[in-house]
């Protein structure tokens, strides 16, 4: 039960690489057995990588990035012991391979510990179009970050900058266990990112854009992204303040996701089995309203969390986390699974892309449905408690008037309970934001507190 | 040499076959043309960690994480590069990759290296040898009884601890040649309490740069445990918080993460340098109310913020950022101390070796006022009294800060009335440190758990404060 690497079509060092790994994995399980571990899982992993960044017109730093690590985790019955090393050579692994056994020596024996079920792990391993190499040099990265960072500097207003960044990065990932599975993944991830500056009488504000890709041929145009830093850190100039109210709230959709991202770890495995949850028994009830459905699409080509298996070998596949508002299932890994006494989901390690159901409204059309109320677009602080849902954050944004922006809002902050939040979402914006693995558009609730001076 | 030297060295260099003198070499490859200053940081980070849960002691880990940060600097260019090897070719390779950040101008030259004495702040030692497995299992199980025993309304305790050493070796072309070795201990406890269907949780924690026995000594887990379980209880009764503006009563010790969002992040030296922080150009004016004396100390003996030297080598020091509310002093490391022609404060820290030093706070905190605290309390007609908090965050360029309270009380006519459950604070820092009214004489530092991330680098420092007034801020709630 091998993952075929040659079915990962280019020809590069980075497959070579992988096969390296791929033996580091086989050594250590073979370590384990031979030290009498009852089944072993180990994941190693390499990340290579270019920062380049540059600030007023200069560079300022060149960062060239490699970190090597390899986990083991080893069951002796029940009872498990885990150890970890970014020194891949023989020596070290040994080591690693005897720490994580004397661990299990001590850790107690917990009748949920083990490997996922062999049934369940991965055969099929697709190719999802993540390995786009970026081949750019030092100096063509200068070149690339002056570009973003020119571009957002000539716009008039813009008085200051913290940079523009170039990111280019690389990673390769070999899950292995005592099943037989091997997994090998390769996936590369680029960013390009800029932070501006402007001032007037009321004070300095910032704000940043930036682009996440798997082919750089993905970027948005590199000028883009700096004209839409300074358009956005000018329209913050003259921020105030709002009294105290209960308003509609629209959250733009970088801000959005991270609605949807509570709700996840409300329905994960750790979160429920703990009873550390707001949204316990809550599966086959509805938790959004029925419009809304939340699909797990693992196999999306170029997405940020595409994976054929999880962190412990489990196949992933497409499937509806919430239908018709509806909770369908739980987030679960085979441990959590057990301690619930239901099945893996296939999402150890968390979700694999999940993509939110847009209605047919574009952003505009988002403002109009807003009509009076508050446009969010940062959030600021912790705030959020997962076992009650009560959800109280700083926030930034703009005062919205019969669907039209009036004014810039600063130093408020929303809250309600997050049952409220969910049962009260008007829309949902087809805006969606692909820099994500949550793929999701602008949302609008119904009613929160915002309170202000 | 030093002793801290000699033991970093066995740990760092001799296991690849390196010398001091093969270090001069790799400088000799990394100064050149237009290059002024480079380092190099080697680093060996052995950790541990053991969690309880459920009433079985479940996992355990142990990691190993080495390697060597090459930094060269260029007028305001960094070039780096780190390697997992600490052998001469891998350096080589690394200082090659980090000079080519400059091209042209005078050749740098390096100085011969010469070693810099740190602080004795705590004992170079291993801490995860300082009790045996088996002591770790004993203690997470007694902790967990300990806490389930003290109230029926206790459902679940998670009880964790962690240990770590952090060998270092810092030699730079300035000369510099500096060691430490770091241990650090924590401990935490999370539990979670039900009465009549509602839920709530409650954690408490601490630790420093000691040993096991230190960690647990007069004992403090069993006070993290009672901790942890009065404030799940104290919050089964809480009520929703109230929303708007309006006084609000800090208490002391780890509310003093206020300072570290509301001014602390803004006076570190590259923001000051670039011009992007609401505290930028303001040495010598009033930034905060008369009585307010603000101080990032990293020399307080055993603290988790402190350090004997700096991760570029310098000597930690007491930095007096605020003195009775005029702002004297920003924290620096060598690059931008050298940019703004002073000098390092002993500020510079990273996260390991595969991160550049930024300038970082170490302990941040507010010396005594003269109120005791329950007056200050009294002067209060309708307000918060906020006495513990979660985390919080700032935008460095305008100073709105954001933070969460995880123990918060309604004060009525002077007095604490109920419980209410985590309000969010936010308001602008340079604002609210002017609002500062009534100072306490109770300092207190935190209990040794907190972790401060910025530009994706995660360190840890200690914060603290007295209680004390703030007349206006901004409260999140939804109670009207």
């Amino acid at each position: 039960m091998s993952a075929e690497i040659a079915n990962i079509a280019d020809k590069d060092a980075s497959l070579a690489e992988l096969e390296r790994l791929a033996e580091v994995a086989q050594d250590v399980l073979r370590r384990c057995r031979a030290a009498g571990a009852d089944e072993t899982e180990v994941a190693a992993s390499v990340d290579v990588g270019l920062n380049v960044s540059v600030r007023l017109g200069e560079t300022e730093t060149i960062e060239h990035t490699r970190d090597r690590s390899v986990g083991v985790t080893v069951y002796f019955g029940k009872r498990k012991g885990s150890a970890s090393t970014a020194d891949l050579n023989p020596d070290s692994i040994a080591k690693t391979v005897e720490q994580a056994c004397a661990i299990a020596r001590y850790t107690e024996l917990d009748p949920a510990a083990g490997l996922a079920d062999a049934a369940r792990m991965a055969r099929r391993f697709p190719d999802f179009d993540l390995w786009h190499p970026w081949d750019i040099d030092v100096e063509r990265a200068i070149a690339l970050g002056l570009e973003i960072e020119d571009a957002g500097r000539s716009v008039a207003g813009i008085t200051n900058s913290e940079g523009a960044s170039v990111q280019a990065g690389q990673a390769l990932a070999v899950y292995a266990n005592s099943h037989g599975f091997v997994g090998c993944e390769r996936g590369t991830r680029h960013m390009l990112s800029v932070s501006l500056l402007a001032e007037d009488a009321s004070g300095m504000q910032s704000d940043y854009w930036y682009d996440s890709v798997r082919s750089p041929g993905d970027f948005q145009p590199a000028a883009s992204i700096g004209l839409r830093a300074a358009e956005r850190v000018l329209s913050r100039l003259g921020a105030q303040s709002l009294s105290t109210r209960q308003c509609p709230v629209l959250f733009a959709p970088e801000v959005a996701r991270s609605l949807i991202g509570h709700l996840l770890s409300a329905v994960s495995g750790g979160a429920l089995y703990r009873k550390a949850s707001f949204l316990l028994d809550a599966c086959g009830k509805r938790v959004l309203p029925e419009f809304v459905d939340l699909i797990e699409e693992p196999h999306l080509l170029r997405g940020h969390a595409s994976a054929a298996f999880d962190a412990e070998g489990v196949e992933t596949r497409r499937s509806a986390l919430v239908e018709a508002g509806v909770l369908q299932r739980y987030l679960l890994s085979s441990y959590s699974a057990r301690k619930l006494g239901l099945e893996s989901t296939g999402n150890a390690g968390g979700v694999h892309n999940l993509v939110v159901r847009s209605g047919p409204d574009d952003f505009a059309a988002m403002l109009r449905r807003l009509d009076t109320g508050l446009y969010v677009t940062q959030l600021m602080g912790q705030g959020v408690n997962g076992v009650t849902g009560d959800y109280s954050r700083g926030a930034a944004g703009f005062w919205v008037e019969n669907g039209a922006i009036v004014y810039p809002v600063d130093e408020v902050t929303i809250a309600a309970n997050l049952r409220d939040v969910y049962a009260g979402i008007v829309a949902i914006g087809n805006d969606v934001d692909p820099r994500s693995h949550l793929l999701c558009g602008s949302i609008l609730v119904e009613r929160m507190t915002v309170a202000g001076a | 040499m030093n002793s801290m030297i000699a033991q970093a060295s066995e740990r760092l260099l001799r296991p690849g076959g390196l010398s001091t003198t093969e270090l001069e070499r790799v400088f000799a490859r990394l100064m050149g043309p237009g290059v002024d200053a480079a380092d190099l940081y080697f680093q060996h980070a052995r950790s541990e960690h053991w969690v309880l849960e459920d009433g079985i002691v479940k996992e355990g880990n142990h990691s190993i994480e080495q390697g060597v940060g090459v930094r060269a600097l260029a007028g305001e260019k960094t070039g780096f590069a780190y390697s997992d090897e600490i052998v001469l070719p891998q350096l080589i390779e690394a200082a090659g990759a980090a000079r080519a950040v400059a091209k042209a101008g005078a050749n740098g030259v390096g100085q011969p290296l010469a070693i810099r004495n740190g602080r004795a702040l705590y004992r170079p030692m291993d801490p995860i040898d300082s009790l045996d497995s088996a002591g770790k299992i004993t203690l997470l199980r007694e902790v967990d009884a300990f806490a389930r025993a003290l109230d029926p309304r206790v459902t679940q305790v998670i009880v964790s601890v962690a240990a770590g050493v952090d060998t270092v070796l810092i030699a730079a072309a300035d000369g510099t040649l500096a060691a430490d070795v770091r241990p650090l201990v924590r401990f935490n406890i999370q539990v979670i309490a039900e009465q009549n269907g509602r839920r709530e949780t409650g954690s408490a924690g601490g630790g420093g740069r000691y040993d096991y026995a230190e960690l647990l000594a007069n004992g403090r887990a069993q006070a993290w445990a009672r901790e942890a379980v009065r404030l799940a209880l104290v919050n089964l009764d809480a009520v929703d918080a109230p929303a708007g503006s309006m006084p609000v009563v800090l208490g002391s010790g780890w509310p003093g993460v206020l300072l570290h969002e509301a001014v602390g992040h803004g006076l570190e030296g590259d923001f000051n340098r670039k011009g992007t922080s609401a505290f930028s150009g303001r040495i010598g004016q009033r930034v905060a109310a008369p009585g307010v004396t603000v101080v990032d100390d990293g020399t307080l003996p055993g603290c988790r913020g402190s350090l004997n030297v700096d991760d570029e080598g310098v000597a930690s020091e007491n930095t007096v950022l605020i003195e009775d509310g005029i702002l004297r002093g920003y924290m620096q490391d060598k690059l931008n101390a050298r940019l703004m022609g002073t000098r390092s404060t002993g500020n510079g820290r990273r996260e390991s070796f595969a991160h550049l030093p930024m300038p970082r706070m170490t302990n941040t905190y507010m010396l005594a006022g003269s109120r005791d605290p329950a007056e200050i309390i009294a002067s209060v007609k309708r307000g918060l009294y906020a006495a513990n908090f979660g985390g919080g965050q700032v935008d460095i360029t305008n100073g709105r800060f954001t933070f969460s309270a995880s123990e918060a009380y309604l004060i009525e006519d002077g007095r604490i009335t109920r419980p209410v459950k985590g309000a969010t604070l936010v308001g602008s820092g340079p604002e609210v440190m002017t609002r500062i009214s009534l100072i306490g004489n109770d300092l207190r530092l935190d209990e040794g758990v907190g972790v401060c991330g910025k530009d994706g680098q995660s360190v840890p420092v200690g914060v603290g404060q007295p209680s004390l007034k703030i007349d206006s801020i901004t409260v999140g709630g939804t109670a009207a």
